[in-house]
């Protein structure tokens, strides 16, 4: 039997250590002014990626970038091994990546089940599938007192929730939390530190832009620091 | 149980209601609601639920019913075949419009389509060796009788009610009702919001087109300033959805029968009893009166409408519970 020649090995490790996500030197500028200027970082498949800086710093602008709601200016995003950068935002939503708004936006309208079901929708077909990927997202998520509940009569921690909890039912392996703890007390951020460290268990991978240091220092593995659109640590 | 039960019946009701009115008046009127149903549905559908509003209803509808006069006009073809045709057609041009007019959101979309609409109605009326412009085109139709427009206006109408029923409880429903209530985050859901806005467009202006293809046949004569009508068909459209219930599968039955019953009111004077009234006093005033109230249905809309904003925001169907309410605690105090 004929072994596999030196090289062909080298290049499969090589693969190996290619990052399961990266951004190749990604820059957004708005006319003259720039958001986000050359910035680079990979993640590993099952990490949660810290994203810190101070306000306008361009984290949340960096997800926008991701998720194509902005057009690059330069540079390009890779999503395991695939160019991402360029498709539209529903696609990259259809390869795997997930988002929540810090911004939150609820379908005001929807019961918190119906707004799970629109977005579990993207992965089954039949509507008896959906419900049943939507009501595992909602108790995943510690949602099920609040199903039948009008997306707009919940609290906003209810309602960062709500985005996690409808992120969850597009069934993403890679997930991109934007300011989830921001404007909730104490007690609510230990509940939403348990739900992201449950979701890296389930074997999503996180990016997190987060701006209480306590969040983000004791749950990331691999820590970002951004200011003025540019890498700083 | 009950969901299936009462529809069933107002059906069983609407089968049998030419065999027991068999007065032409009312079958005409009748006719006309189940042909407003159609249309408020189909408005409903890309309006309502996927919230998309179109102003400019009358632009299917009357491409449709000029789709099948044309048909019998020029190629000599049965004007039943601009039926299916008149839908198609309608599905033809909201495609193109759909893929430009779907980048520009919210009110300027809602002017993109009023734009549609005049711009249909010009051509219409300039194009005369097509359309023989003011003039119009005279359709013969093929029955005395009206029962058998009746029926098929009822096929049109229930299926059109049904079809909003399955769409909004499916898939297709959900996603519209998300793009609705936000189109980024519907658009972050891996939902592709250009390509379901579509399929909601085309499914109304289908709707819409067959309406206007039915129009043609039972009326027997089109023109321009009739089926692009603004007030007549396209405003029309939207009361219809306002008053009987935005994004719901009944209401635009409901807002169908009360815009026409109002409108019939008014336009003959409350069926008559005006004349009569003047006849038997003998006031001379009341011949003024009779013929401003006849003028003054676009007015009773408008009155219509503030009252709905205000009392029924959701219209009759989608506060229906309020509205209960509001009519036993009524009883009740005056009992």
């Amino acid at each position: 039997m004929e072994h596999p020649k030196e090289d062909f090995v080298v290049l499969e490790t090589g693969n190996c250590l290619m990052a399961y996500f990266e951004a190749r030197k990604i820059s957004k500028f708005f006319g003259g002014l720039a958001a986000v200027n050359g910035v680079s970082f990979k993640v590993e498949q099952g990490q949660i990626y810290g994203l810190i800086g101070p306000n306008g710093s361009g984290k949340t602008t960096i997800f926008n970038l991701i998720n194509a709601y902005f057009p690059l200016t330069k540079g390009e995003i890779l999503f395991e091994d695939q160019k991402i950068s360029g498709l539209k935002t529903h696609q990259i939503c259809q390869r795997g990546i997930g988002r929540t708004f810090q911004i939150v936006k609820p379908l005001k309208r929807m019961s918190v089940l119906d707004n799970v079901i629109a977005s579990a929708f993207l992965r089954v077909r039949r509507k008896q599938d959906a419900v049943a990927v939507a009501e595992e997202a909602i108790e995943f998520c510690g949602l099920t007192a609040y199903k039948d509940k009008l997306a707009k009569s919940l609290p906003i921690a209810m309602r960062k929730r709500l985005e996690i909890t409808r992120s969850l039912a597009t069934k993403p392996k890679l997930l991109l939390l934007d300011e989830t703890a921001a404007g909730l007390n104490p007690s609510e951020v230990e509940q939403a530190i348990e739900i992201i460290k449950k979701i890296r268990d389930s074997g999503i991978t996180i990016v997190i832009v987060e701006h209480i240091m306590r969040v983000i220092m004791s749950i990331s593995d691999k820590i970002l620091a951004i200011n003025h659109g540019m890498v700083i640590a | 149980m009950k969901r299936v039960y009462v529809p069933l019946a107002l059906l069983i009701v609407l089968i049998l209601f030419p065999l027991v009115v068999t007065d032409a008046y009312y079958q005409h009127l009748m006719i006309l609601v189940l042909l407003w149903v159609a249309i408020g549905s189909g408005w409903n559908l890309i309006s309502g639920y996927t919230g998309q509003v179109l102003f400019g209803a009358a632009a299917f509808f009357g491409v449709g019913a000029y789709t099948a006069a044309l048909l019998l006009s020029k190629l000599d073809v049965s004007a039943w075949w601009g039926l299916p045709l008149g839908g198609l057609v309608a599905v033809l041009i909201a495609f193109p419009f759909g893929w430009i007019c779907f980048r520009l959101r919210g009110p300027y979309f809602a002017l993109a389509t009023l734009a549609l609409n005049e711009i249909f109605r010009h051509i219409a009326t300039i194009w005369e060796s097509l359309t023989e412009g003011m003039v119009g085109i005279l359709v013969m139709q093929t029955f005395i009788s009206k029962i058998p427009y009746y029926y098929i206006a009822l096929a049109l109408a229930a299926g059109s009610v049904i079809m909003i029923d399955v769409v909004t409880r499916s898939r297709l429903g959900y996603y519209f009702v998300s793009i609705r209530e936000d189109q980024d985050a519907a658009e972050s859901m891996g939902i592709n919001t250009v390509y379901y806005k579509m399929i909601s467009l085309c499914l109304s202006a289908c709707v819409i087109g067959l309406a206007g293809a039915l129009y043609t046949n039972y009326m027997g004569f089109i023109d321009p300033k009739v089926v692009f009508s603004l007030h007549d068909i396209s405003i029309m459209a939207i009361l219809v959805g306002i008053v009987g219930g935005v994004s719901t599968v009944y209401g635009p039955a409901m807002g169908a029968f009360i815009m026409v019953a109002i409108q019939e009111v008014f336009r003959s004077g409350g069926f008559g009893l005006l004349v009569k009234l003047g006849k038997a006093t003998g006031w001379p005033v009341m011949a003024t009166v009779t013929k401003y109230v006849s003028e003054a249905h676009v007015l009773s809309f408008g009155l219509l409408v503030i009252f709905v904003i205000l009392y029924l925001p959701n219209g009759v169907v989608g506060d229906w519970s309020t509205l209960r309410k509001t009519l036993l605690f009524w009883k009740r105090e005056t009992a």
